[in-house]
């Protein structure tokens, strides 16, 4: 009944992944990164209202070399989020469907969520 | 679930545009601040202007959120019940998360 001569279909780990499935799975990632970060965004922000040694302390902890990572990741994903969701609109009103546009659009979100992580890093 | 997904469809479609302008208007705007210091961040958000828009980045944030999470439960929670506590939980949490959101904004802006 079981033929093991077959050929298996390939496996997501030896898969080279189109740039269209990398998006799509960053896409998901990041949203999920993202509501975990509106937790520190908000705890930000009581810090701000509370003033003091509680803004002291939350700046600290953001500046700290693993809040300074976490903080570069979070802007990746916002922007990375945000480009994405920009394609996702295009989308939506029908354009950009054919695969080599799919994939040009990929690309452009990749790089915009690359440069605009860097320039606000640079300004900020 | 399903008999809402139009509606789950354009809220999150209207929500992503109101974030793709009011999000892109925070990040240019943490980034223009001359220092992250105490003082120069609530000068920035006691700007009436600033404040609404920081009040409408928090509810649009938190809506949006939601939406998305609610398709993450759906999508991989199969248990029923423990999809239903799950969905409960993120909109309860989501919701505590706006109104302290909103609050705080409110409280740096218009608080004594």
């Amino acid at each position: 009944m079981s033929n093991t001569e077959r050929p298996l279909s390939p496996h997501l780990s030896i898969y080279r992944w189109p740039i269209t499935m990398l998006l799509s799975t960053l896409h998901r990632l990041t949203g999920l990164a993202l509501s975990i970060g509106l937790l520190v965004f908000t705890w930000w922000l009581m810090a701000t209202a509370a003033g003091g040694s509680d803004y002291e302390t939350a700046m600290a902890v953001l500046c700290s070399a693993v809040g300074r990572l976490l903080l570069l990741g979070w802007s990746f994903a916002f922007f990375l989020h945000l480009g994405n969701g920009v394609r996702h609109l295009f989308w939506d009103v029908g354009h950009g469907f054919e695969k080599s546009q799919a994939n040009a659009s990929a690309w452009f979100v990749l790089i915009f969520a690359v440069i605009a992580t860097a320039v606000f890093w640079v300004l900020l | 679930m399903s008999s809402s997904a139009t509606g789950h469809f354009i809220a999150q479609r209207a929500s992503a545009l109101v974030l793709v302008a009011l999000g892109l208007w925070f990040a240019w705007s943490v980034s223009s601040l001359d220092s992250l210091s105490h003082e120069s961040v609530v000068a920035f958000m006691t700007v009436p202007f600033n404040n609404i828009l920081l009040l409408l980045l928090s509810a649009a944030l938190a809506y949006h959120s939601y939406l998305g999470v609610q398709v993450v439960i759906e999508d991989y929670v199969h248990a029923p019940r423990l999809c239903w506590f799950a969905l409960v939980l993120s909109r309860a949490a989501h919701l505590a998360i706006g109104l302290l959101m909103a609050y705080t904004v409110y409280d740096i802006g218009f608080g004594a």
